[in-house]
């Protein structure tokens, strides 16, 4: 599969989304890059699971936020198809306020640390994970490092 | 068991209906960091992982958006500290994808040196550790894990003439790398590596007429393709598991298109299945090595002038996700830049965080002893777990 | 059975005349409860001080122990981060520490010295403060590493403890991010210097020893 007929696919599949082309890994190949697909929130479970069945992605590369101030909070998870080597980012935007999110820990298995480290750094709560807790931070950690509003230095007693 | 006169206070049954729950680490000696696991076993076998990581999360994500492009990468390289230049090596890419910035060949080649002997490094620790893990330190592990440190500080002489440090190096930068190789560097180079893969059979011989070795190691800890790649752990791993995958043939980034070379790649999934790969993956990389030495072209090492003016690198706005096979898998680094001189945000893919996510998966169902020796063929480095 | 008068006066111990060896025993008898040696230890100097004129030799006793104790200084194996990979190679094959009489111990509860290699953070201080606490006394403590020593290039992260002098007492700091082996190897001789100097109370030794 080229990125071609996967972005003829995604295309017919989810009207709703949005497909550029990324950054190409390789300025001197010329394959189209990997694809971005930038979805709305409903579409997220939907899609992965279309990415795993459909387009042969079925490695779980990573899970992750960006935290976009008052623009909301932009979650991205990137799949590969180790076969052909096709690579899809999906997207969604979370408006601001909302930290709620569809959980991909049904569809894969990798999804599940990433996503706990996800709400660990940003306070997303993902609905349908099996065991959303912290997982880098203690239990008893107050607030959300990796928001823009969480100062580095943010001092935590006893040891500051 | 609950009497007729009430609950007694401890459920006790040798049948082997009791659960116990075990704590192990995160002072272990064979835990290869600071990692916790909850074991619950029954009897000697464990039925459930419950892993605990983040006793080493030193804020990497957050403290790159408070450091310039040319600071960060001396800091990178102590996210996965076993294998430091495979971490600089993703971090820079990531910049230089975004700013279009291009790399000279000669940099290019000498990336392509360092990266392949710090995988030659790395995997003799790996080695060492886990024999001593699986032989015990007074049990005939140590011989194993003193030869391979004599081979491990003939790298690290070789990257202390390159850069000047043992271990974290900052060699790399946007734009290039910042020292050129001293001379006779290359001779002395060729020399350790020619010793190394000699030394290497030796060992191989040494663990695989070892019956003692082959039993922990063989059927331990097996890894299926569809588990591998829906978890997402890489490199050696997954290379186990019978998926022929290497970053550096599937999308060859710094002129690894160049050199010729096999992907060693098992399909038992197995822990010794993962110990033949990373065998075969030395003698690969030395070759690799001695092609670079070989055809190792002349011209500049950057394409940007020395530290001072990096200091001012500015990356234009934009997101890249560059990811590099380092020695235990695919180490990546997303960057969002917003065209300051720092980037806006930076997120690690560490290729041990994936790699150790597959462990409550694998372990249950084998004895307390096997868990030693999964976890050191998985080959955690809590740098990158935690980050 | 009766003494015939003039009844002899026994002296006084000769001890009680000299000034250091009075605050001496005044400081052994206040011994903090939870500063003691181990009960071996305890017996022998004890024996050694009941002997007949056992407290004439008290000083070149103690310097006697003083040397069994710096010449047996067992690290336990605490890795932490980076610098745990050149603790190891200062362990290992080229710098081999096993000559000073240092063997590397994987439990906390037989080892008097603790390396402090890497980062500390948050999470790892308690962890760290109750392997510390494991250890019996006389214990010490070398940080190894800027990040230990002050948090390092990390020291303005939320989650790193600015220097593991926070959580227990450090007897040598070994700069450097990583220290080379050399340089721990540095500071493993200055705390073997330190406990030839370390007294029988248990106090630590004086930061700026006078050299005769």
């Amino acid at each position: 599969m080229s990125y071609e007929q996967a972005r003829t696919l995604i295309g017919e599949r989810f009207t709703s989304a949005q497909v550029d082309p990324g950054t190409p890994e390789r300025r001197s190949l010329g394959e189209g890059g990997p694809l971005v697909v930038t979805l709305p929130a409903d579409q997220w479970l939907p899609f992965a699971t279309f990415a795993k069945e459909t387009l042969g992605c079925r490695f779980f590369s990573f899970l992750t936020a960006v935290d976009w101030k008052d623009q909301g909070i932009d979650v991205l998870a990137r799949l590969d198809n180790l076969d052909t080597t096709v690579s899809v980012t999906m997207k969604t935007r979370l408006a601001a306020g909302v930290s709620q999110c569809d959980s991909l820990a049904p569809v894969y298995r990798g999804a599940n640390w990433m996503e706990r480290e996800c709400y660990d750094m940003f306070g997303i709560r993902f609905d349908g994970h099996p065991d959303l807790r912290r997982i880098l931070l203690a239990d008893d950690w107050q607030g959300y490092p990796l928001l823009k509003s969480y100062a580095v230095d943010t001092p935590y007693p006893p040891y500051r | 068991m609950t009497s007729a006169t009430g609950p007694t206070v401890v459920e006790l049954d040798y049948a082997g209906g009791e659960r116990l729950t075990m704590n192990m680490g995160p002072q272990h000696p064979s835990a290869h960091g600071v990692f916790r696991a909850i074991l619950t076993l029954e009897g000697e076998t464990v039925v459930g992982v419950d892993a605990v990581i983040g006793y080493l999360h030193r804020c990497h994500e957050k403290l790159a958006e408070t450091l310039t492009y040319a600071q960060y990468p001396s800091i990178a390289s102590k996210t996965d500290y076993v294998a430091a230049m495979t971490s600089e090596f993703a971090y820079v890419m990531a910049a230089e994808a975004i700013g279009k910035i291009e790399v000279p060949k000669r940099a290019q080649y000498l990336r392509v040196i360092t990266a392949e002997l710090q995988r030659v490094a790395s995997h003799l620790l790996w080695l060492g550790t886990w024999c001593m893990d699986m032989g015990g330190a007074l049990g005939g592990g140590a011989t194993i894990f003193l030869y391979c440190i004599r081979e491990r500080e003939m790298v690290l002489d070789l990257f202390e003439k390159l850069v000047g440090a043992r271990l974290l190096y900052g060699f790399f930068q946007v734009g290039g790398v910042r020292y050129d190789i001293p001379e006779g560097w290359a001779q002395s180079c060729r020399d350790t590596i020619d010793q190394i893969e000699q030394r290497v059979g030796e060992y191989e011989q040494q663990l695989e007429e070892n019956p003692f070795f082959l039993a922990r190691a063989q059927n331990v800890g097996v890894i299926s393709r569809e588990l591998a790649e829906d978890v997402g752990i890489s490199g050696p791993l997954l290379r186990g598991s019978g998926v022929n995958y290497d970053l550096r043939r599937a999308q060859p980034y710094s002129s690894y298109e160049d050199f010729t070379f096999a992907i060693p790649v098992e399909t038992a999934g197995d822990c010794f299945a993962r110990y033949r790969v990373r065998m075969a993956e030395f003698r690969q990389a030395i070759s690799i090595v001695r092609q670079a030495l070989d055809r190792l072209p002349n011209g500049p090492i950057s394409s940007r002038p020395g530290l001072k003016s990096v200091a001012q690198t500015r990356i234009p706005k934009g997101e890249h996700y560059a990811r590099v096979e380092g020695p235990r898998g695919e180490v990546g680094c997303y960057l969002v830049a917003d065209g300051s001189a720092k980037p806006y945000r930076m997120k690690w893919r560490g290729a041990s965080f994936s790699n150790l996510a597959v462990l409550p998966f694998i372990i249950p169902g084998h004895k307390v002893a096997d868990v030693v020796a999964i976890m050191g063929s998985v080959d955690p480095v809590f740098g990158e777990v935690d980050r | 059975m009766a003494v015939k008068p003039p009844v002899p006066v026994i002296p006084a111990p000769i001890w009680r005349n000299f000034k250091d060896l009075q605050e001496y025993e005044e400081h052994r008898q206040r011994r903090p409860e939870g500063d003691k040696h181990s009960s071996l230890f305890e017996s022998i100097t004890e024996g050694i001080h009941s002997f007949p004129g056992g407290f004439v030799v008290t000083t070149p006793a103690d310097a006697f122990l003083n040397w069994a104790r710096k010449s047996s200084v067992w690290p336990v194996t605490f890795g932490l981060a980076c610098c745990a990979i050149e603790m190891m190679a200062t362990f290992c094959s080229r710098f081999d520490v096993e000559r000073l009489g240092m063997v590397p111990w994987a439990s906390p509860r037989h080892s008097d010295l603790m390396i402090v290699s890497g980062t500390v953070t948050i999470k790892m201080a308690p962890m760290l403060l109750r392997i510390y606490d494991q250890m019996p006394d006389p214990k010490w403590a070398v940080s190894m590493g800027s990040c230990s020593n002050s948090g390092g290039p990390f020291r303005h992260g939320y989650h790193v403890v600015k220097g593991v002098d926070r959580v227990i007492p450090v007897d040598v700091y070994v700069p450097g991010c990583p220290p080379p082996p050399e340089s721990l190897l540095n500071g493993l001789l200055l705390l073997q210097e330190q406990i030839s100097h370390f007294k029988r109370t248990g106090v630590r030794a004086d930061p700026n020893p006078k050299v005769d």
